[in-house]
């Protein structure tokens, strides 16, 4: 694992304003992202492992991408304190409302940092934030498969050959993850497509 | 030191799409031939099985069987006015790495060029006169025409199995096919797949606006298929794992499922994977290619001697194979002259977005080649005069896979973030979906492939530099063909829409398409391309350059069937021709 406590408190409330609890379901803190936000700053991508880090770094333009010397580890652990600094106090002890201030003062440039564009640093986050609500539940987000109930994704998907010109009937699959099949917990067909089961779905 | 081995006939870099096919052809004649792959071996079983194949933070958000940039990259500006930075993170387009190539997560849309796109120049001087185009446009005729392509898509198409429907049969127009498509010797190998939710739609939206909508050919297949090298490629089953996935059904046309079940049969044909190409070494008259350099995965270096060499790499490989190898004259965008890296040119995809309250789309059911289509508004199609451009693209209501992390639509106005995003993307994802446009990208002076001056890759090699934007002529294209897209849009009768012209600065970040095209364009100059109608280099006759490195400009459909019909052709005229008298062939 890759983050202090201190940090995993910071995310714990970004995540939990990006992507929040409400009627329509658990959001991002329940689900897990923060786990999968860590896990994946621990591994490979974290550590730019299929990126191209040689120098010389150049801030160049936005066409241009990525060009930060630092990693995305380094970059969360940067930010994460530049943030606190700024905001004079952990950004986890703010009120909601002023949290959603600060994180669109990061998107927008306003909540300027001094290791990484604010925006770089926002965009960053908020796509791993997308990522973890939204990937297999074997990384460690989308617990419960909370973001894929959300959207009526059923995950690992089944054979389909007669249900793709059933037009427009809702398709109430029971969302199926690697890891439901790894451990027997769904069934599968002789290719390894899960045998999904319907539930009913609140629209 | 490099050990030097002992000679072949043939050696083959990059045993991809293309390169699969000349090395199965190749051995078959009787040649001695060694294929050259710097990723590693990659077949269905294992790399694609299931539940693996269905994640899409690996394969979509993680690039595992994409190139690897930690090792090798491109730099990035829009003009030579900047300073080109090395692009660290896949995004605009995700070429791939291994045995396959780009093939094994392709989307498999296979169509053949119109005839107009061969003959781009003659054709708009003849219609619109010069003034129709940029001063610094540098489109021009491909020194091949579409009937001369023809045999070739056609054992192309066929070896690959692809499912659509024949819109011109030797002249012959064809109800339920597309009627602008260059006439064709047969139908497809198989029927079209499907129609999805989406694509009924849009037909019937099409077809009371007075198009002509066809489903889309795809090298998903609709049934399973046996081609002539005997090689079954089995029916689709519309999982929507697909582009950018490997296919755990062997459903999709690729090297795996369509040759190389083949080719590692054949007694004459070696392939050595980890084996990095640093090099094609030429004679001391630079006019023959008698080895070639690389690298393998212990770091031991080997030359290659063969007596014919065949570039079947990626683009950007191909193009850095022969800037690094002095074969041809490198392009000097300054002077205008010069070959190697001229006209690179891309793609200029755009969309419009339907939004529904109570219709249920499940766009997740899919196949990377799944859609309806019309084709009144590519190439030269409709006329452009007054219009201010050229080309154009086709659109298409497309069920390509609908999966979250990336495919997550909200009507525009909707926050990135938050309860209203949130609510946005739940009621959304299921009821939505796109008519996406394959714009056509012309090719300008100034947009070209050469070598970076600062930036290398793990060997010490200088990085390929892309420099380009698109010009206003795509940009006018794109508002206007986009606009019409949402006129299709607007009769198929969604509470919302987006349009989404592309008319902003090329950039390299966002996903936009692996159709990247150009830097060893062919034609009937050697003054104005660096390979002839065979794709073989003027300068160094025994080396064909093959891929859609070879295109001068790019239409308004994915490239891959042109592609496949290129190499037939190049095939063609290296069996029956140069290897009974190996030299120049035009």
């Amino acid at each position: 694992m890759f983050f202090s406590a201190a940090e995993v408190a910071f995310v714990d409330a970004a995540v939990a304003r990006l992507i929040p609890a409400d009627a329509l379901g658990p959001g991002a803190k329940e689900a897990g992202v923060t786990y999968f936000i860590d896990q994946q700053l621990f591994g490979g991508w974290g550590t730019m492992a299929k990126m191209y880090r040689q120098g010389p770094h150049a801030e160049g333009t936005p066409q241009q991408g990525y060009q930060s010397p630092l990693t995305p580890q380094e970059i969360f652990r940067v930010a994460i304190r530049e943030i606190n600094l700024q905001l004079g106090r952990p950004f986890e002890k703010l009120a909601p409302k002023e949290q959603d201030e600060a994180l669109k003062n990061l998107e927008e440039g306003k909540l300027a940092l001094e290791s990484v564009p604010s925006r770089f640093f926002f965009n960053l986050l908020l796509e791993s934030t997308i990522e973890g609500f939204f990937s297999d539940p074997i990384y460690g987000g989308n617990r419960d498969k909370a973001g894929w109930k959300l959207v009526g994704f059923p995950g690992v998907a089944a054979a389909y050959t007669t249900l793709v010109d059933k037009h427009g009937v809702p398709y109430n699959a029971e969302p199926v993850s690697i890891a439901d099949l790894l451990e027997g917990r769904v069934a599968a067909d002789e290719h390894g497509h899960p045998k999904h089961v319907m539930i009913t779905r609140k629209d | 030191m490099a050990t030097r081995l002992k000679p072949v006939d043939a050696v083959i870099v990059g045993v991809g799409l293309t390169g699969t096919i000349l090395a199965k052809e190749l051995a078959e004649s009787g040649l001695q031939v060694v294929g050259l792959e710097r990723g590693r071996w990659r077949d269905t079983d294992p790399d694609f099985g299931m539940p693996y194949a269905h994640d899409e933070l690996r394969f979509v958000k993680r690039h595992a069987l994409m190139q690897d940039l930690s090792r090798e990259t491109i730099t990035f500006r829009n003009s030579a006015s900047e300073t080109a930075l090395p692009m660290r993170n896949l995004g605009s387009f995700r070429p791939g790495e291994g045995v396959g190539g780009a093939a094994v997560h392709w989307g498999g849309l296979t169509w053949r060029f119109l005839p107009w796109d061969f003959e781009t120049r003659t054709r708009t001087l003849e219609r619109y006169g010069k003034n129709q185009v940029a001063a610094d446009c540098t489109m021009q005729d491909w020194g091949v025409t579409y009937d001369e392509l023809e045999p070739h898509f056609d054992r192309f198409e066929h070896l690959y199995g692809i499912s659509g429907k024949a819109g011109n049969i030797k002249g012959k127009i064809i109800p339920g096919g597309n009627p602008f498509e260059g006439p064709r010797s047969r139908d497809y190998a198989t029927p079209p797949l499907k129609s999805s939710y989406a694509g009924t739609l849009f037909k019937a939206a099409a077809e009371k606006l007075g198009y002509k909508p066809f489903p889309a050919p795809s090298a998903a297949l609709s049934r399973p298929y046996t081609n002539e090298y005997g090689a079954t490629i089995n029916a689709c089953v519309y999982c929507g794992y697909c582009q950018f996935f490997g296919c755990e059904m062997g459903a999709k046309a690729s090297p795996q499922t369509a040759v190389l079940p083949n080719l590692v049969k054949q007694k004459k044909f070696e392939l050595r994977t980890h084996a990095n190409v640093t090099k094609v070494n030429l004679d001391s008259a630079k006019k023959r290619a008698v080895s070639v350099s690389y690298v393998d995965s212990r770091g031991r270096e080997f030359e290659q001697p063969a007596d014919l060499v065949l570039l079947t790499s990626y683009v950007f490989n191909n193009v850095r194979l022969m800037l690094v190898s002095g074969i041809g004259k490198p392009y000097d965008p300054a002077a205008g002259s010069g070959v190697v890296g001229r006209n690179y040119a891309y793609q200029t995809p755009s969309s419009v977005t339907l939004f529904f309250e109570d219709r249920i789309f499940n766009q997740f059911m899919a196949a990377g080649g799944l859609g309806m289509v019309i084709d009144e508004f590519n190439g030269d199609n409709f006329d452009h005069s007054g219009l201010g451009f050229i080309g154009g693209g086709f659109f298409q209501a497309a069920t390509s896979g609908a999966r979250p992390i990336e495919v997550r639509p909200v009507p525009r106005g909707t926050p990135r973030w938050g309860a209203e995003w949130k609510a946005a993307v739940a009621k959304y994802f299921n009821r939505s979906f796109p008519i996406t446009i394959q714009g056509a990208c012309q090719s300008y002076r100034g947009n070209y492939l050469d070598l970076d001056p600062t930036y290398r890759d793990i060997l010490g090699q200088p990085l390929l530099r892309m420099t380009f934007d698109r010009h206003e002529n795509e940009h006018k294209m794109s508002v206007w063909l986009t606009n019409k897209a949402a006129e299709i849009a607007k009769a198929i009768g969604p509470s919302k829409m987006n349009v989404n012209p592309r008319t902003e600065k090329y950039t390299i970040v966002p996903y936009q398409s692996t159709h990247n095209t150009g830097g060893a364009v062919m034609g009937a100059d050697p003054a104005t391309s660096a390979v002839n109608k065979y794709l073989q280099s003027w300068d160094v006759p025994n080396v064909f350059v093959v891929g859609a490195s070879a295109f001068p400009q790019n239409g308004g459909y994915n490239p891959t069937g042109t592609v496949g019909a290129l190499t037939f052709q190049a095939l063609d005229a290296i069996k029956t021709r140069y290897l009974k008298k190996p030299g120049a062939l035009v």
